[in-house]
This record gives structure tokens, sequence and C-alpha cells, in this order.
């Protein structure tokens, strides 16, 4: 069903039931949010359960044969991710919910030991908010600079300023790797180099990032890359904050409590070995288990095969739809530097209605400001309509999702608005 | 309305009525009081981009004259010109009262009253819950503007998750 055949599509869709379902009465589902999450295939699903039904234990603290099966099981998944993004160690990979709470772990235990009034801290125009909000939060606390690289009219970052906003007072680039509203690959690497050229660190938000395309943080030369297992075929409530070794060593908890420590008394306390000095609590063991999994079938599809089915679906997508009447797409039109995000405008129909009309048909898109609110605001649009590609989608859904368009041109069409 | 493919669309023109289309094509009372208000408010709903201003003149307790400026989907556009029609000519406590019947019709279901005309249209966005707030949107910042002014949002979430 794929293109040029890079993924076996119709067997991939034969493990997620989910895409099997009808919505709305006998209309069939056709999912294209998956920059929200995506759908979990019958594996992932199935060890959520075989991990409660089987081998349910408190993790790292037991000598009982279950509790030493769950410690197994939750370890299993640090190598697997650390493999999976070719990282030097798997100590270096600390679980935390999500995407999210990974930047908030770096703002918080890197950059209130690091950070002093003056220090700048270097984001870009297309960041998600979660992005954003830590350093705003930091910045009200510590007096830091926060600078941000601006986006070009086609969604790319300008890299002439970039190479102006790096300087020698920046302490940390944070940059996201892909847009989650408009697809852009950011040259992360490059961007690295200038950094590190002016001895600042690098975080990458790799939330859309990690599960759509080959991400090697050797390669990258980068310092902390953090992201979510949902978006790749994982459960929720589980996320990944990378870091080097010798950077997270210097770092100090993020939350206190179970796990994080070595000793405790009523005075003080000592700090747990990286990376449990920065997992407190019983985690979402399951998840992390089932999320182990999940890398296991991303990586037996291979990454760069996964990236090369959503380039031909998106090539698809742009000719189908590019030419409807009345559409914006927004985002770079070169596919090397766009990830499988389409995000338009349809003149005279508000997002919100497409995104209504979407629905009425079985497609299911996300309509709003995608936690991207600058973007929007440089845009000059209130909103935009998203559809987001991953390894189970079709031409044929691309169809829908054009022909639901037209639909929505058709209901609105004569708008004054 | 008519669809060319019967089925799928049924739903949707229960959201979407005619009469709602037509005040989306052809909002009335659009525009700006140039001065002329005494009450105005901002309204928004961040999650979708909406956004109103209601202005109106109160003259002796009686809305005289209302404007609506703004931007959004066709439901909160809509929903806001139905409003503004309702409400011209009418004393600021009855506004007020249409105000919490509309929202009651929103939120309960409850039938509207016989005096609503069109705006009984409204009553199909009840099944679409995330379009309540759309709907409600020009009520509650005509409510804002008759009482201390200034802006409201239906919507206090900032973020979604992705």
């Amino acid at each position: 069903m794929s293109a040029n055949g890079s993924l076996d599509v119709a067997r991939i869709r034969r493990d997620f039931p989910i895409l099997q379902r009808e919505v709305h009465d006998g209309v069939p589902l056709v999912y294209l949010d998956n920059a929200a999450t995506s759908q979990k295939p019958v594996q992932v699903i199935a060890d959520i359960t075989r991990y409660y039904r089987d081998s349910n234990a408190n993790i790292h603290r037991g000598v009982h044969a279950l509790s030493q099966e769950a410690t197994e099981m939750y370890e299993g998944a640090r190598g697997k991710v650390a493999s999976f993004i070719n990282a030097p160690s798997e100590r270096e990979v600390i679980f935390t919910k999500n995407t999210s709470e990974s930047l908030n772990l770096v703002a918080h235990a890197w950059g209130r030991a690091h950070l002093r009034e003056g220090d700048e801290v270097v984001l870009s125009e297309i960041e998600h908010h979660s992005n954003i909000v830590p350093w705003q939060l930091l910045r009200d606390e510590r007096g830091i600079v926060l600078k941000f690289i601006p986006m070009l009219p086609d969604g790319t970052l300008d890299l002439d300023e970039a190479k102006r906003l790096i300087g020698p007072r920046t302490r940390l680039l944070s940059v996201t790797q892909m847009s989650n509203a408009l697809g852009t690959i950011v040259p992360v690497k490059e961007l690295a180099e200038l950094a590190h050229e002016q001895g600042a660190l690098v975080l990458v938000d790799g939330a859309q990032s990690v599960p759509h395309m080959a991400v090697d943080v050797q390669d990258l030369g980068i310092d902390f890359l953090a992201f979510s297992a949902h978006k790749m075929l994982g459960p929720t409530g589980v996320g990944v904050l990378w870091g080097r070794m010798e950077v997270l060593e210097e770092m100090q908890p993020f939350l206190g409590g179970g796990e994080m420590i070595l000793t405790v008394t009523l005075e003080e306390s000592t700090w747990n070995e990286v990376p449990a000095r920065f997992e407190a609590g019983t985690p979402n063991i399951a998840g992390v288990f089932a999320f182990g999994t999940a890398i296991n079938y991303l990586t037996q599809l291979g990454m760069d095969r996964v990236r090369e089915h959503e380039i031909e679906l998106l090539d698809y997508a742009l000719g189908r739809i590019g030419d409807l009447p009345g559409i914006t797409i927004f985002g770079p039109p070169d596919l090397s530097k766009r990830g499988g995000v389409l995000s338009f405008d349809l003149e005279g129909v508000h997002p919100h209605d497409v995104g209504q009309v979407l629905d009425s048909r079985g497609v299911a898109v996300r309509t709003g400001h995608h936690c991207a609110q600058p973007v929007m605001a440089k845009l000059d649009v209130p909103a935009t309509a998203r559809a987001s590609f991953y390894i189970y989608n079709t031409r044929d859904e691309v169809d829908a999702l054009a022909e639901a368009i037209a639909e929505a041109t058709r209901f609105f069409g004569n708008g004054s608005v | 309305m008519t669809s060319p493919t019967p089925g799928p669309d049924i739903a949707l023109d229960d959201l979407y009525r005619d009469i709602l289309l037509d005040h989306y094509r052809s909002p009335r009372n659009r525009g700006r009081l140039e001065g002329r208000a005494t009450n105005a408010a901002d309204g928004a709903n961040p999650l979708c981009g909406d956004e109103l201003t209601v202005e109106v003149t109160v003259e002796d307790g009686t809305i005289t004259e209302i404007a609506i400026d703004g931007r959004g989907c066709s439901i909160s556009q809509a929903s806001a010109s139905m409003m503004s029609v309702f409400v011209r000519e009418r004393g600021t406590a009855e506004a007020l009262e249409a105000v919490e019947t509309f929202q009651r019709m929103m939120l309960k279901g409850e039938t509207p009253p016989e005096e609503f005309g069109d705006i009984e249209a409204l009553a199909g966005v009840m099944k679409f819950p995330v379009r309540v707030k759309c709907a409600s949107l020009g009520w509650k910042t005509l409510e804002q503007a008759l009482g201390d002014g200034g802006s409201v949002s239906t919507d206090e979430r900032s973020t979604g998750d992705d």
C-alpha cells in the first residue's frame, strides 16, 4: 500500500486493531493526528497486560522473584532506549513521565545549579510551549536572559541570526529537532557546533523527531535529548531524558523521595547514582516495559524506512492537497527539511470548522494552536488544521483527507469571513 | 444546506443548521460603535483562537445599539450574531436573563423559550461538547460587558498535549 514499498503498510495495519474501527455509525477511522499521539500495536498492548498479569511487583527493592523479574523488565527497556538513540551508556537514560517533565528536569536540576543572572538561554520561535515556559519560570526566578532564533516565513529557522544570537554569554541552547506545528526539521547538529564553540550545552526536544527519524545523540553532538513514548507506539505516561554522563553527574536531584537517595537521616540525605538520582518514587513500570516493546517494533521496521515512508506520503499529500481551492499549506516545501506534518489554512473556513467536517467523515486531525502560539502569531493565523502521518497511514487515507477538505470548502462556501 | 454525500454528514447538519450558516456568512450588527458604546468587553476562546469584542450602548436601562467584532469559527461568530439580534432594544436585566437561559440550553439541554426563535438552531451544538464554549462566547462576553467590562475567557486551560 505504501508508494514504493518502503514499509509493508498492509501488514503493519493488522497490528493496530483501533485502525479497523468505525466512528460515527459506519464511518471508517482515518487517523491523522499522530503528532499528538500515535496508536499502539497489539504487541505493546499485550505487554502492558502481561506485566500486570504475570510479573507485577515493585522494582529495585525486593529480594523476591517477582521483584527481580519486574526490575529486569523495567531495566531492559533502558538498554533498548539507549541503543535506539545510540547513547554511549544505558545509565544515561532517565525515565520521566513525558517530554515536558524531561525539559523541566533540565531546567530545575541543571538550570538552577548552573545559571545565574545575565546568563543566556537560546531557544527558537518554533518551540512547543513546554520548551518555552520552563525557561520563562527560571528567568523570573534567576534573572536569566532568553533569546529566540527567529522563524523565517517558510517555517525554517534563520540560521544567520542564530550565529549572532549564540554568543559568549550563552550557557544553553534548547531547541526542537522537529516542529510539532509545522513539521520543520531543525539542523540540530549545525546549531550544536555553534553552541559548543561558545561553551554552551545543547538540549534537544525530540518529541516529534525521535518517533519519525533515526536520531543518533553522538552524531548530533548534543548534551541532552528529551522525548515521549506515547508518540512512538508506546504508552502514555513515559518519557525519556538522555544526558551525557559527565553533565548528569554534576546535577542535583529534581524530585526528592524513594529510590533517588543512598542514605537519609533526619538532617540530610546523600544522592543515589545516575540515573536513579532522577527517578524518585515508583515509576510507570508497565509503561516503561511496554515502551521497550514499542522500540523493538520500530527497530524491526528500521527508522530510515519509517522516514522514507513518511516522505513518500507527504510528497503525495502535498500534490493531492496543495492545489485544492483556498488552501494555504505552512512549513518548508523542501521535503528533506520537513517531517510528516501538514499544517494548513482553508480560506473562509475556521480550522475548528474544518476539523468538524473532517471528523464527520472519520478523518481525525488536530485543530488549534498546537501549543505553539508564537508560531501562530508569526503566521498571523489564530490556529491551523494539522494532519500528521505515521507508519500505518496510506495514500487512500490522504485521498480521504483531500476529499474531506474539499467538502469543507463546499459546506462553508461563500463564507464572508 | 444539502450535502452531496448523505449519511456521514447527517450529524454535521445537526450542528451547522442553515440559519446558523446564514448568520456566519452575513453577520448582523457587525463592527464597532465608534465611541458611542457605554459598555464593552473582549472575549476569547484561547484554545481555538476565537476572539470577539462586544460593544453596547445602554440608555435608560435598554440596549439601544450593539456591535460585534472579531474572528473565529462559524459557531462562535453566528451565535454572537444571533445574540446581538435578540438583545437589541431589550432591557439589560432581560438580556442578562437571556444569557442564563442560553447557558442552560447549552449545558443542560433545556428547551429554549419560544421568543428565542432562530437561536433554537444552536441547540444542536450541545451534542458536540467541545463546541459549547464556541457557542457561549458571544453571550458570556455580553454578560461581561454589562457587568465589569474588561475581558473574559471561556477556557482557562492554556495548553493541550502535543
